[in-house]
């Protein structure tokens, strides 16, 4: 908006209602949420996590009827708002893993004892911050959209507040997240200060039109650096395993997945709708990427070889994919149709997998108390059923097909290989590597859980609540169909990029 | 029925076990009698397709895909699913079909620790599925996640059911794979971007990819490389192969038979199909040099591997890697006379390893242990048995009228006379070192025959009750196989006449055609 500002006249803007109706059901389901809390008080307790639930659902069907609706893109608040298929995709995509978040979250939060209300507030809230993320096409939107994003869930990391390593989790994820958006801000200001425009489409007009200057090259580093934070890149990824570690598991698995995948669409939106084209963005972004992408998978990789608790594990290897999700931002400046899509397709199966997997983390300490790995010793004997779904999300993960990983990871292979170029063809081969070293420490929890014996012979059954059945149930769904017949995402993410333009 | 057949026979014999398997998932894991029955009837109507299949196959037209099958499936990508099988895929996909059935067969009371016949059988519905559908699949892709499909099976029946040192040798073999596996997907996809291919399918690439300049020849040597690995650590070739010894040990029977039968095939059949039937002469011929040389020194490193070995599993593990030698010097030699010997040596690898590890299966249950030193005398405890191993291993080494000596002979031959642009010299010289090769592979296995089987039991076995011989659910697992190494003995023509066509397309693509 302070572009329309900066160009002089005021407009009042026209209001979409049905285009922004999710954000809407999200904003209403924060107040009712709070609401429930003060007038029932106690009595709130049993009901606000299946309150929370109906109003992610409730979300998802404005979702649906936007999506069947006409296929042009719904632009507002002069092109700093936008609604096209990519959005909406990527806007469900934070709805469901939100919805199962809270299915995740159930048994743990009620059982915990922990502040029940306002974390399925901070929930909602995140969520919501996500959701603007998608379609922010603008510098402050989007700057509102990660603090929106960013701040409930600093204090859900710290959830659990008697436990020292929660408190420290959260406080090492604020501290950082700070710094970063401080650095990002910085970058932001000096893209506005010499573009003049905050609309992304409007910087990336001005970036072509004049030459380089220091200012945009540091302006354009220091953006991508903040984000680099969110999503965990090599070398800004130390906060995450500790701030993993400690949090409460589900909120683990939020950070893990649905906030990760916020900071890359805030990447998508800053290098795909802006920087992409422009010959002296690309110059800056291009290595910057590859070195990011190239570090991330394979430090993160090489760390996550060490590790013996799963929660860490997990951490490792989520920057090890943080480091495929940007390989093809490295190649974004010639195959950009091609990128986009595989991006996107990969935060969608990286989601229902990781989610997963986290839900079976979670499912089995019920049992153990435990995220070591050698706690899920035996496993194939007491939980055979979460034994067999818990391979489906390793295989996922280390992308075997016809588990959706494969296709995942095949979309930024066929991407980066599409370029042509000795950068394209580098980050294959280091993509092929990493993906032999990642089957190595996947399978160590794989070995747990097939091979050994059951600590102290103790087979007793583990009891799995309904809501962590059905979060189960979607993952494990969505991950084999996404396998097989990948079709029916690449469908819904190959949009026409022109859009931002 | 025909159009049935010619409509939907591959995707149904390619996914039929895999029906099984979810058949099997529905029922409680007691029922164990059950879930043996279901395997089996799963496998066994796999094996009727494949025979109807065979009947309904043109021999005339060996050369061409038939059955086809072409679907809309990943649109995005320009991936179809696309399957067809000619005639070097059909003897593969019989051999498939035939060996699980009796896989399944030697299950019905050979179910090793830690029991779970469920979660074994169904394993080896899912493995029979990814085998047999690399073998139809005509896309890139689709190829690409049925040679997958057989990773996982593999790992868990190794690393579940296997032996002492299951663990260490279930990833070994799981990370060499996928590693392999993982260069092998750059190599399409590079392949396919560079060609400019508008398809993943494998008749379009090859058209694609041998327009004049459409690659580089840097290009296509490299991507031919990244198919080399990959293919060459599934075959394995020397000096990829050091998974091969610790995962044929450590795996149970029925691993170790599915392994050495068909997985091993997989590579080898990749060579075939892709890498020389899609790649242009160019890279074919520059890397057919180092092909022979590997295989060469494969065969020679296997045969003396073999006889170092103080363990018969390990020993018939490490006659894999020298008989895969021979297969691989076969299509090195990029000549219709080498493929068609090639294709023949992994059926006949197939139906010979397989059942020297079937016997050695037996063997190991009877004696718990196959230490060569501590066993003897197994034509006193145990004749038919010992007869047995001694039928497959005069096969094994290759004697005339036995299935082996068609797939060595014939590409020991095929050196003589390479494809024109190869060097005699060096394809010559490869010709006698690996002819010496199966007088080493006669020495090891007359050697292990006769420490094994002739003189008296040793004394701690001497009156050893387990030592019974051959049980009923063993001879028919056994007996297809036995009379198929002594049809395809006396009749080699019987394959010959099915693969040639199709060899010729491929040897035609590849260089020339003529010994």
């Amino acid at each position: 908006m302070i572009g329309l500002l900066a160009a002089g006249e005021w407009l009042k803007p026209t209001l979409d209602w049905h285009a922004l109706a999710p954000e809407i059901v999200l904003a209403a389901g924060i107040c009712v949420v709070l609401l429930l809390d003060t007038v029932l008080l106690e009595r709130a307790k049993p009901v606000v996590s299946a309150v929370t639930g109906l109003f992610f659902l409730a979300a998802v069907v404005p979702l649906l009827t936007l999506a069947t609706g006409d296929d042009t893109a719904r632009s507002l608040f002069g092109g700093a708002y936008v609604i096209d298929r990519s959005a909406l995709l990527l806007k469900a995509l934070f709805i469901v893993s939100a919805y199962v978040t809270v299915l995740l979250s159930t048994n743990y939060v009620a059982e915990g004892e922990y502040w029940e209300s306002e974390y399925y507030t901070l929930l909602l809230s995140s969520t919501l911050g996500m959701t603007v993320m998608a379609s922010s096409r603008d510098l402050i939107t989007i700057f509102i959209a990660l603090e929106l994003l960013s701040i409930p869930a600093y204090m859900m990391a710290a959830w659990r507040k008697r436990d020292t390593r929660s408190n420290e989790a959260g406080l090492k994820y604020f501290l950082m997240g700070v710094f970063a958006t401080a650095v990002l801000l910085y970058g932001m200001s000096l893209l506005y200060g010499y573009t003049g425009s905050t609309v992304l489409a409007a910087i990336g007009e001005k970036l072509s039109a004049t030459s380089s200057s220091p200012a945009v090259t540091l302006g354009i580093l220091f953006v991508i650096i903040g984000f680099g934070f969110k999503v965990s890149a090599v070398p800004f990824h130390t906060w995450a395993p500790d701030t993993y570690e400690g949090a409460p598991t589900p909120v683990t698995a939020f950070l893990a997945v649905s906030s990760k995948a916020a900071g890359f669409v805030a990447l998508i939106n800053v290098v795909f709708y802006c920087f992409v084209a422009q010959a002296n963005a690309a110059d800056v972004y291009v290595p910057v990427m590859f070195v990011l992408s190239a570090a991330s998978m394979t430090v993160g990789n090489l760390i996550a070889l060490r590790q013996t608790n799963i929660v860490r594990m997990l951490a490792y290897s989520g920057i090890a994919h943080a480091g495929f999700i940007l390989a093809p931002f490295a190649v974004a400046d010639n195959r950009l149709t091609d990128a986009l899509p595989s991006i996107v397709v990969y935060l969608v199966i990286y989601a229902a997998m990781n989610l997963g997997a986290f839900a079976v983390v979670i499912a089995a300490a019920r049992k153990t108390r435990s995220a070591e790995i050698d706690s899920m010793n035996g496993m194939l004997s007491w939980a055979p059923g979460l034994t067999v779904i818990m391979s489906i999300f390793l295989a996922s993960l280390i992308g075997i097909p016809p588990i959706g990983g494969w296709y995942a990871k095949f979309g930024v292979w066929r991407s980066v290989l599409s370029a042509g170029t000795g950068w394209g063809y580098a980050l294959g081969v280091l993509i092929a590597v990493n993906t032999a070293i990642g089957a190595a420490y996947y399978l160590k929890i794989a070995r747990a859980m097939w091979f050994e014996e059951p600590n102290d012979g103790d087979t007793s059954p583990v009891d799995v609540p309904v809501s962590l059945r059905s979060a189960l149930a979607i993952t494990v769904v969505a991950t084999l169909v996404f396998g097989v017949l990948p079709g029916l995402l690449t469908d819904a993410a190959s949009v026409p990029l022109a859009l931002g333009h | 029925m025909n159009t049935f057949l010619n409509d939907w026979g591959l995707a149904l014999i390619t996914f039929l076990p895999l029906v099984g398997a979810a058949v099997m998932l529905a029922i409680p894991k007691g029922e164990e009698q059950l879930h043996k029955l279901v395997a089996l009837v799963a496998s066994s109507a796999t094996l009727a397709v494949g025979v109807w299949l065979l009947a309904k196959f043109n021999y005339d037209r060996a050369g061409v895909m038939q059955f086809e099958i072409d679907r809309k499936w990943i649109e995005l990508i320009h991936s179809r699913f696309t399957m067809g099988i000619d005639g070097i895929a059909l003897p593969l996909v019989i051999l498939t079909v035939v060996v699980v059935p009796l896989v399944v067969v030697y299950s019905w009371n050979h179910i090793p620790n830690p029991g779970n016949p469920k979660a074994f059988l169904m394993l080896i519905l899912v493995l029979e599925t990814g085998m047999i559908g690399s073998f139809t699949a005509h896309d890139l892709i689709l190829f690409f996640v049925f040679f997958e499909v057989v990773l996982l099976p593999m790992y868990f029946m190794i690393g579940v059911w296997g032996g002492e040192e299951r663990q260490y040798a279930s990833i070994k073999f799981f990370l060499y794979t996928l590693f392999g596996s993982a260069l092998m997907i750059v190599a399409f996809l590079a392949l396919y971007w560079l060609s400019g291919a508008t398809s993943f399918n494998m008749t379009e690439l090859r058209g694609a990819a041998r327009v004049p300049g459409a690659l580089s020849h840097t290009a296509q040597v490299l991507i031919f490389g990244g198919m080399f690995v990959g293919f060459g650590i599934k075959v394995p070739m020397f000096p990829f192969h050091t998974w091969l010894p610790d995962a044929h040990t450590q795996a149970p029977t029925q691993g170790s038979v599915i392994l050495a039968a068909v997985l091993l095939k997989l590579g080898t059949y990749g060579f075939v199909r892709i890498a020389i039937g899609i790649m242009p002469n160019y890279a074919a011929q520059k890397w057919a040099p180092v092909i022979a040389i590997l295989a060469t020194v494969g065969i020679i490193y296997g045969a003396l591997g073999c006889l170092a070995q103080t363990d018969m599993k390990r020993l018939i593990a490490f006659s894999s890697v020298a008989h895969m030698g021979f297969v691989m010097l076969g299509i090195a030699t990029l000549t219709d006379y080498g493929i068609n010997a090639a294709v023949f040596g992994m059926v006949a690898h197939g139906l010979i390893t397989g059942m020297l590890f079937f016997v050695a299966g037996s063997m190991k249950e009877r004696y718990h242990t196959l230490e060569i030193k501590r066993l003897g005398g197994l034509l006193v405890s145990a004749p038919r048995l010992g007869w047995i191993l001694g039928f497959c291993s005069m096969a094994s080494l290759g004697l005339p009228g036995l299935a082996g000596f068609w797939g060595e002979f014939p590409a020991i031959l095929a050196a003589y006379n390479p494809a024109e642009g190869l060097s005699k010299a060096l394809f010559r010289t490869c010709m006698v070192i690996a002819a010496l090769g199966t007088v080493l592979a006669a020495g090891y296995l007359l050697w292990l025959f006769q420490r094994t089987a002739f003189g008296t039991p040793t004394e701690e076995f001497e009156d050893d009750p387990h030592i019974h011989d051959v049980t009923t659910p063993e001879w028919i697992a056994w007996i297809p196989l036995l009379v198929g190494i002594v049809v395809f003995g006396f009749l080699p023509g019987l394959m010959f006449d099915v693969t040639n066509p199709a060899v010729k397309v491929i040897a035609a693509a590849a260089g020339t055609i003529g010994g």
